[in-house]
């Protein structure tokens, strides 16, 4: 870790703590990360989906914990005992929808974040880490939620299940055993159930692993920001907290409004009827859809006339991402000051969004079309257009410090205070 | 130039969603459902007792004699935030059921009658039983069927449902599949067994028009007259309340607690926003307040 900012400014004060703190500093970790850390002062409202995210996690794993206790993971029991949950158990509705709700909330976050992130340049030098760790910490984001939705047991259930484990049956030479595996048997029934559930408990304590060194990894260069440009002096700085602290507490309580507004008011509105229907291997639904959090990975998937094909580009659409920091040629980060490349990032937006519609549209007709179109340039977006508008565009003047930045040229009359004591430098 | 392409951006967006909702599904195929007035719609939504009484009635003389509500037990009826009949009443229900119970000491298997925690019987023994008593194809369950039905509602109209939170689709189409027996349009021939309905995805539904006019009689008030019409389409409201309400027994709870939950948040909120301005006016304030700033 970066000696900077664990030479801590933490003082034991008790003589247990002092104790403690000579046996393992920990106290003095917390201090230096999550109390003295500076942050850039010009972090703005979308660098607060970390400390959201985190918060998310730790609500999906304890409302999963509880429901674990009064579900039971048994094919002809498992749709059963979660209208148990629903009707029996005292808040059992309660803790289901939240979480249900709370995966698609998690989603919410995560793209917010990765769209911050693809926007102000966060995934470049020295943050490529960082950034691949949070690709990571996605994949098992999506791999947890579509294991978690196997789990009711549902004709959507089902059927996800089914489709989902057919295409990695197109993966050449180990296809068939990956499936067979998967499955336990010769097609999704108990053993998958048995299986999903159980991996469904194990990736998200993984997920905590990643995001401690997803957390750690931002510590060591510290926080990207709007302008895009390193801490120079005290004066860019602010302490983590209180500043970072109510800021993101601020963002997640009106986040949790949100939330809230589903879990309420509208529990299945981001879900699917059929998934109120038992699973039935012998009736396949009229369309099977996954979650929206899943339908632009769906349109790529369907949008490749060749099954392995789009098995290849389902996951080329995320592999991609993680190549991103050696695809941008630009030594600019952030996109306040890359007039081109800030347009082409918000046309890729739409297609992804486009994308989204189309996976819930059937494939067939013009929507296949359409998403071919759409597929063909969310690739073109990263290894055609990102490498070359580094080439050509030409950047606006970057500001000489973040304060700069914020209050123009001049700004030296800003109080900085305590605000910048624990930060000599960058 | 930074804005127009971004505006060209989204209006080849809307235009793609107009353009492209049509030919997946001709117009005209399967009609959109009406969106009636429920009791229980809106953030402060209750279940209106003597409809859901009413529907339960319906259900019992109508849709019992091949349809289940297994999810449900006899206490429900009793519990806050359902139909609310009375313990009393509810034991006197119960006990017009027989369950199948055992094996008592001696192994035998035994029929017994129903107490208010023993859940609803179905009238067949299995799946198989109700499949060949019913042309083949079992009688669904209804505890869930309000949740378990929907239609679709397409782009733009699925971003203002979420907005106003429509949630009652289910409760919709089951009214609309409920009233929607119509003679075939010429040239439609329906098959043996099947009728013809308006609502149903592909029109051709196995179940015979349930319900006709005074079929169900409801409980007379003091002018003599029951509260409701005793026409089809009142039955079909009355049981889809009561069936929304066994797909969604806690609705009234939960909505209860998410306004409360919601003032609470609204409350944090300002606090947060007030906390959150204090503390940063230390350092000169946040970038966004800082009037005739260019801010990034």
């Amino acid at each position: 870790m970066n000696d900077h900012h664990h030479a801590t400014t933490y003082v034991p004060k008790s003589a247990f703590a002092k104790w403690f703190e000579s046996r393992l500093p920990i106290a003095g970790l917390i201090h230096s990360s999550f109390v003295a850390f500076p942050v850039p002062r010009n972090l703005n409202y979308f660098w607060t989906f970390g400390g959201v995210l985190f918060v998310m996690l730790v609500l999906q794993i304890v409302t999963g914990v509880i429901l674990a206790m009064h579900y039971t993971p048994e094919a002809t029991k498992a749709f059963d005992s979660v209208e148990h949950i629903m009707r029996n158990v005292n808040y059992g509705w309660l803790l289901r929808y939240l979480h249900a709700n709370g995966a698609s909330m998690f989603f919410v976050a995560v793209y917010i974040h990765i769209f911050r992130n693809l926007y102000y340049g966060s995934y470049k030098a020295p943050r490529e880490v960082l950034y691949i760790l949070g690709v990571i910490i996605y994949l098992l984001m999506m791999a947890t939620a579509f294991l978690g939705y196997t789990l009711p047991w549902g004709q959507m259930s089902f059927w996800g299940a089914t489709v989902i484990t057919n295409i990695l049956a197109a993966i050449p030479v180990v296809g068939d055993a990956i499936q067979s595996l998967l499955w336990g048997g010769y097609s999704v029934g108990n053993p998958t159930l048995n299986r999903f559930f159980s991996l469904h408990y194990l990736l998200p304590f993984m997920i905590v692993g990643v995001v401690i060194l997803h957390v750690w990894a931002l510590h060591v260069p510290g926080n990207n920001n709007p302008a895009g440009i390193d801490i120079q002096s005290g004066r860019d700085a602010v302490p983590f907290h209180p500043y970072m602290t109510v800021k993101d507490g601020f963002s997640l309580v009106v986040f949790l409004i949100f939330f809230a507004w589903w879990v309420f008011y509208m529990p299945n509105y981001l879900g699917h009827a059929d998934n109120y229907i038992p699973a039935n291997p012998a009736v396949t639904p009229a369309h099977i859809v996954p979650e929206w959090y899943f339908l632009p990975f769906y349109a790529i998937l369907r949008a490749i006339p060749d099954k392995l094909g789009g098995v290849i580009a389902m996951f080329g659409s995320i592999v991609v991402l993680a190549l991103v920091p050696w695809l941008d040629t630009s030594k600019v980060r952030s996109a306040v000051y890359r007039p081109i490349y800030k347009q082409f990032f918000w046309i890729w937006v739409v297609v992804c969004v486009i994308l989204g519609w189309l996976g819930a549209k059937p494939a067939e007709g013009g929507y296949v079309i359409a998403a071919r179109i759409a597929t063909a340039y969310y690739f073109a977006h990263f290894l055609v257009i990102m490498p070359l508008i580094g080439f050509f565009e030409k950047p606006k003047p970057l500001p000489r410090s973040i304060v700069d930045s914020v209050l123009g040229p001049g700004a030296s009359r800003i109080p900085v205070g305590a605000a910048a004591a624990p930060q000599a430098k960058g | 130039m930074g804005k127009t392409m971004t505006r060209a951006a989204l209006l080849a967006l809307l235009a793609a969603g107009v353009g492209m909702s049509e030919p997946a599904f001709p117009a005209g195929e399967t009609p959109v459902p009406p969106q009636l007035k429920w009791s229980w719609q809106g953030p402060f939504g209750t279940y209106d007792r003597a409809q859901l009484q009413r529907g339960f009635q319906v259900y019992r003389e109508v849709c019992q004699a091949c349809h289940g509500i297994q999810r449900v037990a006899f206490r429900n009826l009793a519990e806050p935030g359902g139909p609310e009949f009375t313990r009393g009443q509810v034991q006197a229900l119960a006990a017009e059921y027989k369950i199948k119970d055992g094996p008592n000491d001696s192994g035998e298997m035994f029929e017994r009658p129903a107490r208010p925690a023993d859940r609803f019987p179905w009238n067949f023994p299995n799946e198989q039983a109700a499949a060949a008593a019913n042309g083949g194809k079992a009688p669904p369950d209804l505890s869930l069927m309000a949740k378990a039905r929907t239609f679709e509602r397409g782009f733009p109209w699925f971003v203002w449902d979420a907005l106003r939170q429509y949630s009652e689709n289910g409760a919709d189409y089951l009214t609309a599949l409920l009233v929607g027996y119509k003679d075939a349009p010429q040239g439609v021939t329906v098959p043996a067994g099947g009728f013809y309905n308006e609502y149903y995805p592909g029109h051709i539904i196995a179940m015979p028009p349930p319900l006709s006019d005074g079929q169900v009689t409801y409980a007379k008030g003091a002018d003599g007259q029951p509260a409701v019409p005793e026409t089809v389409a009142q039955y079909a409201r009355d049981v889809t309340a009561f069936l929304a309400w066994t797909a969604e027994p806690h609705l009234e709870a939960r909505k209860r607690l998410g306004f409360v939950v919601i003032l609470f948040l609204i409350g944090l909120t300002a606090l947060m926003y007030f906390t959150k301005k204090k503390v940063w006016a230390d350092v000169g304030g946040e970038i966004e307040d800082r009037p005739g700033v260019k801010t990034v």
